[in-house]
């Protein structure tokens, strides 16, 4: 097959090529440039670009660079700068993946006859009841099921990724027998956009008004200051000002009349979760998850908890089996079955 | 690792403004030198005082295409460095700012903006007017260099450097006046620029010659601030050993281009107006970027609005027809071109763009054969074209 294969200069899409090619796929590699402000981190800088063309050269395989960095500031950047403005905390990688790897790299993909798009995700595509659901990857270290939910099982047919079977160090191993250079570069860990250096807050400054804000009590009375209650994520504890004593955390951000509650952790636990902006990859089921109990991921490696969806509309309620820590709004959740193997769908928090 | 033989005919080769293939004439006139013949010039033994031969009668031969005295003929490492020490050269010598066009190459505009210089506007049809120059330079009076090029690599605009060269003297007569004739060497008789300025730079590798050699031509009288400092070569205006196989295919080259350049003006610009009529006849959302009239015979640029070029360049690289868009940024991917951008183009129409640009190999067949690809990988990519 004419493979189509995003790399993003890292050890997973590396391996991938490698066994592309040795299934013996005609594999084209492709890194999009996403970014072209500063950054020393993530997965586009120029120094990945040149990792990811070297891997390419080595195994013989042609190497492009696209520029979607106006669609990557369209989708992504520009929806996180909002998000802090308005109080909640964005997901910029599920949105990157949504708009620029699963839609505009589809998109070019079949327009120059590709007969799929592979990536280095860890994630499996698996045969469920005759259809093709999204699966966790099989180092469930690795798994990233989560930052890819959103695909359709219609997408599921185009998609590829050949290192989601994998054990992530058997994978470097398999990097380093063949000797490619990325084979023990480190995992990307942060906001590929935001420099090390910069950080989030340096980042958005020059983006955003930073409004200063009273911190108070669970009575309503005032504690502390902060400078930028566009920083403050619900569940912080450090950073605040307030000094030691017993542990405090923010339990409400309210942006419009910059008010900042803290309380002790009891305060964060919720019975129940809105999420809006549902996406359900496989159209038939979600009239079949009303009232249904299913396993609940709230973070991109975090654990998992179980609920029961409630239908309402466009929109969903979570209802916890037992008492949950608040998932910040903005955040995405990533609803799987009652085996936490296959995905059924998600969507991002509200209230 | 595989590489690409450009001469083979199975490809159509249509990307001369990036770089032109070596002439083969060049090629066996650079030979010794990569070999026997070793010497340093800048020594005093009988092997140096050869190479120093070689090296001067070069000199006279560049200055005789140029029209300018052999000692204004200072040897480069090519196009950038000569923009660069132009406009720095000015600026750190004479002190003042510099101003160029928004459309220059960025190893002029970047110098102009990292020197917090002036940018002018261009006109939608792609050169400069000379009447807008003069009215921006009005209220100035601390210029100290005037950066024009003769021709644009994107689109081939002319720029009408007699009348700039008018402008600038009676607004900024301490200005330094430089033209970068890079994309202008095989289209324009350089003995028609040189009277009107003051700094030309030239490089080989767009004209049949090697790369990492160009050509400045600093007029007599004319100091800039050398960029490199050293052993004092090219009279202490640029430092550094000469690169003596270098400059004997840069004057090979500049020969051969300077000999054919009225014939083949006419042979290409044959050439570019066939493609041109047939891709808009063809695809009537291809809409070419300026008029011929105003443009060199080597280059062909066109939008084809609504759709992306680095589609449209994958699917021309898989049919073996290599041509380009924009410039690429260090990363390797295209950018969206500050050239249309100041001409005033829609986003719509800049991210469609396609150069094909046209040198001494170039065929009637190259031609056939980047029209038809062309116009399938439009289809291919949803344009509407007729058949």
């Amino acid at each position: 097959m004419k493979v189509l294969l995003a790399m993003s200069g890292g050890v997973d899409s590396s391996v991938a090529a490698l066994i592309l090619r040795n299934q013996g796929h005609d594999v084209v590699g492709v890194t999009m440039r996403l970014w072209g402000g500063e950054s020393d981190t993530g997965c586009c800088s120029v120094s990945d670009v040149d990792d990811a063309r070297r891997v390419a050269q080595q195994l013989d395989i042609d190497h492009l660079v696209f520029n979607f960095s106006e669609e990557f500031h369209r989708h992504v950047v520009d929806p996180y700068v909002v998000a802090h403005a308005e109080g909640t905390t964005p997901n910029p990688c599920v949105e990157c993946n949504r708009h620029l790897k699963f839609d505009k790299l589809f998109v070019r993909g079949r327009e120059l006859g590709f007969d799929a798009v592979a990536t280095g995700h860890h994630a499996q595509i698996v045969d469920h009841n005759g259809s093709l659901r999204l699966g966790r990857g099989h180092d469930a270290a690795k798994d990233q099921s989560y930052v890819v939910h959103m695909l359709s099982e219609e997408e599921l047919g185009y998609v590829m990724f050949p290192v989601g079977t994998m054990q992530k160090p058997e994978l470097r191993e398999m990097a380093l027998s063949v000797g490619l250079r990325t084979a023990t570069k480190p995992d990307s860990q942060d906001v590929c956009f935001i420099g090390s250096k910069v950080g989030r807050a340096g980042f958005l400054e020059p983006r955003i008004e930073f409004n200063a804000a009273t911190v108070v009590d669970g009575a309503g009375v005032e504690i502390g200051q902060v400078p930028a209650v566009e920083l403050v994520t619900l569940g912080q504890r450090r950073g605040l000002g307030l000094g030691g004593g017993d542990k405090r955390y923010v339990v409400a951000v309210d942006v419009p009349r910059r008010r900042i509650v803290v309380g002790d952790e009891s305060g964060l636990f919720v019975d129940s979760t809105e999420v809006k902006k549902l996406s359900w990859p496989y159209a038939n089921d979600h009239q079949l998850l009303d009232g249904a109990t299913v396993l609940v991921q709230g973070s991109a490696h975090g654990a998992r908890s179980s609920g029961r969806i409630i239908m309402s509309g466009d929109t969903c309620r979570i209802e916890w089996d037992r008492a949950q820590r608040r998932i910040a709004p903005g955040q995405t959740v990533v609803f799987y079955d009652e085996t936490d193997a296959v995905v059924l769908g998600g969507g991002i928090v509200s209230a | 690792m595989n590489s690409v033989p450009l001469h083979n005919r199975e490809y159509v080769y249509l990307d001369h403004a990036a770089t032109s293939p070596v002439r083969v004439e060049v090629r066996s006139a650079m030979e010794p030198y990569g070999d026997v013949m070793y010497a340093n010039p800048s020594g005093s033994h009988r092997f140096a005082r050869e190479a120093r031969r070689v090296i001067d009668e070069a000199r006279d031969q560049v200055a005789s295409v140029i029209g300018c005295a052999p000692g204004e003929v200072i040897f480069t490492s090519g196009g950038t460095e000569g923009d660069n020490s132009a406009v720095l050269g000015s600026v750190r010598r004479h002190g003042g700012r510099a101003v160029c066009t928004a459309t220059e190459h960025h190893a002029v505009l970047h110098c102009v903006e990292h020197t917090n210089g002036v940018v002018v506007d261009v006109t939608s049809e792609g050169p400069l007017s000379p009447d807008h120059l003069r009215s921006v330079l009005t209220p100035l009076d601390d210029i100290s260099v005037v950066s024009v090029m003769a021709v644009n690599n994107e689109t081939g605009a002319i720029n009408d450097i007699e009348h700039i060269s008018r402008a600038v003297r009676r607004q900024a007569p301490n200005a330094v006046l430089h033209t970068d004739a890079v994309q202008a060497a095989c289209w324009i008789d350089l003995r028609t620029l040189w009277p009107h300025v003051d700094v030309l730079t030239l490089s080989a590798h767009k004209f049949g010659g090697p790369k990492g050699v160009g050509v400045m031509v600093v007029r007599d009288g004319i100091t800039l601030e050398p960029l490199i400092f050293g052993g004092g070569q090219e009279r202490d205006r640029r430092s550094g050993t000469h690169n003596v196989a270098g400059i004997v295919g840069t004057t090979v080259a500049l020969g051969l281009t300077d000999e054919n350049r009225c014939a083949e003006v006419k042979r290409v610009g044959a050439l570019r107006d066939d493609l041109l009529k047939r891709l808009t006849q063809a695809i009537p959302s291809a809409v070419a970027s300026i008029s011929s009239s105003v443009g060199v015979a080597g280059i062909a640029h066109l939008c084809i609005v609504g759709l992306e070029s680095e589609s449209l360049l994958y699917l021309l690289d898989e049919s073996r027809v290599c041509v380009s868009a924009a410039s690429a940024c260090a990363s390797g991917a295209m950018e969206p071109s500050h050239v249309l951008a100041a001409m005033g183009f829609e986003r719509d129409r800049i991210r469609g763009s396609l150069r094909f640009s046209f040198g001494h190999t170039t065929t009637q067949s190259d031609i056939d054969l980047a029209v038809t690809a062309t116009i399938a990988a439009a289809a291919r990519l949803g344009a509407v074209v007729n058949t």
